[in-house]
């Protein structure tokens, strides 16, 4: 609100004049009750880049970051001017936990986006596509949906033979997921990018139309905390 | 249906005293320069999850009622899995100004308004807690909300999520909801879950395949689960 008012009264090329790099500290917090976050990436980029859009497509890139948890190539693919920083919490992000804080110069990038797979789902991701980065300083907390991909259908059936990479769940790091479903769909009506209808799930660990547990591995939005001080 | 309507009653009568309270003693309120004064209305926005009495609280910012991550204190244990806020109301620790229950448990679609006052001071922070009756330990809240910039005669409207105390397993099974869809046990002292609050996933119930729990779909949630208005007064 500040911000906005203070940059209503600068001249318009004063204002655009102003992407100079930005010291900002980002800290992470998983708020589910039972979903794991694969390896984080958060990456500084400009005000046209975007990693997911909802009602896109996902790409090739996006895909294999949604279904098996691998950054590596939506940081290939990224402009060289991007800033990437990956892995916050050196690995999962367990439920309820919190990444460091971690600190980034933004260069000359002006936006903000953050992406990890959520486990156990087939591609279900947190997401935030493309935040502005403010130009006050202070302390400003953004809360992140669960989207899924919508490349990968949800049967819910944790498959690892192949890694999990391109059908069914990874895995589950918490442990505490089934074996032997016999999968709750097999089909998708939306394949673009969209708002992740959550696990279904079921109460059979041997069993049933799903490896994942109907008490523990669901979730409501916002999945996920994100809290930038741009100092 | 018996419950809702004694809760019903309880709120209505609460309401009535309070207007007829502040209608004879307002001049002598206005004379007192150091106190702050705050009327909450507090809306159960759920389905059909009635709200235990809310806990209030003025307190510093060193104060806080949860953390995500961090375990459930045994005061909001209790709350959280048998609607009791008694200890969450009894924590009297450096920096806690006031505390204030509410008149009554809050139905589905219904409304309560809560007046909460302390001296005055410039660190000044709202906590407001309720369980969510008809589950395993979800409460809804607010702790550490910052009202120092809330000036006399303005409000404030903030939307409330449903968290989960971790302190007991969401197992739906009878006899472990107090809530009227079951009327089974509240408070245990025992913890049976990952000991850390976080958001709730939700409920299932029998009508999505979960053929032993009490619930069924009515007892579902999203957030936000309810509202909350707050108005300086003074």
């Amino acid at each position: 609100m500040k911000t906005h008012s203070l940059l209503s009264i600068l001249p318009l090329s004063l204002a655009s004049a102003m992407a100079f790099s930005q010291s900002i500290d980002v800290q992470v917090t998983n708020l589910t009750h039972g979903i794991h976050f694969t390896p984080i990436l958060v990456s500084a980029h400009d005000s046209s880049t975007h990693l997911f859009e909802a009602g896109q497509a996902a790409s090739t890139e996006l895909q294999a970051m949604a279904e098996g948890g691998n950054t590596a190539p939506l940081m290939e693919a990224s402009a060289a001017s991007a800033v990437n920083t990956d892995n916050l919490a050196s690995g999962f992000l367990a439920p309820s936990a919190s990444t460091p804080v971690t600190s980034i110069e933004t260069a000359e990038n002006t936006h903000l986006s953050v992406v990890a797979m959520m486990l156990p789902t087939n591609d279900g991701f947190i997401g935030l596509d493309g935040w502005e980065v403010p130009q006050e300083a202070g302390t400003y907390t953004v809360y992140l949906n669960g989207y899924d991909a919508g490349t990968e259908v949800n049967d819910e059936i944790i498959d690892t033979l192949n890694g999990g990479a391109t059908d069914g769940i990874p895995g589950a790091p918490g442990m505490d997921a089934g074996t032997g479903a016999t999968g709750v769909t097999d089909m998708e009506s939306n394949t673009s990018v969209h708002i992740h209808r959550g696990n279904t799930g079921d109460t059979s660990l041997t069993g049933g139309i799903s490896d994942v547990d109907s008490r523990i591995h669901r979730w409501l939005n916002p999945v996920a905390k994100v809290v930038v001080t741009v100092k | 249906m018996k419950y809702l309507n004694k809760k019903a009653s309880v709120v209505t009568a609460t309401i009535m005293a309070a207007s007829l309270l502040s209608a004879c003693g307002s001049s002598s309120d206005d004379d007192d320069a150091s106190k702050m004064s705050y009327d909450i209305t507090v809306t159960n926005l759920s389905s059909n999850q009635p709200m235990s009495p809310f806990a209030a609280k003025l307190h510093a910012s060193s104060f806080t009622a949860w953390q995500v991550g961090a375990a459930a204190s045994v005061a909001l244990e209790e709350l959280a899995e048998g609607g009791d806020n008694a200890s969450v109301l009894a924590l009297s620790e450096a920096g806690v100004y006031s505390s204030v229950s509410g008149g009554g448990a809050i139905g589905p679609g219904s409304s309560e308004n809560i007046t909460i006052e302390s001296g005055e001071y410039s660190d000044i922070n709202l906590t407001l807690v309720s369980m969510l009756v008809n589950t395993n330990d979800a409460f809804t809240g607010r702790t550490n909300l910052d009202l120092s910039g809330l000036t006399i005669g303005t409000s404030q409207t903030h939307y409330l999520p449903v968290y989960d105390a971790g302190t007991e397993g969401n197992s739906e099974l009878d006899d472990t909801i107090p809530g009227p869809a079951d009327g089974g046990e509240g408070f245990n002292m025992a913890r049976d879950d990952v000991d850390y609050v976080a958001r709730h996933p939700g409920v299932v119930g029998v009508d999505q395949g979960y053929s032993e729990s009490v619930l069924n779909s009515t007892h579902g949630f999203d957030s936000p689960v309810a509202m909350f208005t707050i108005t300086r007064t003074q």
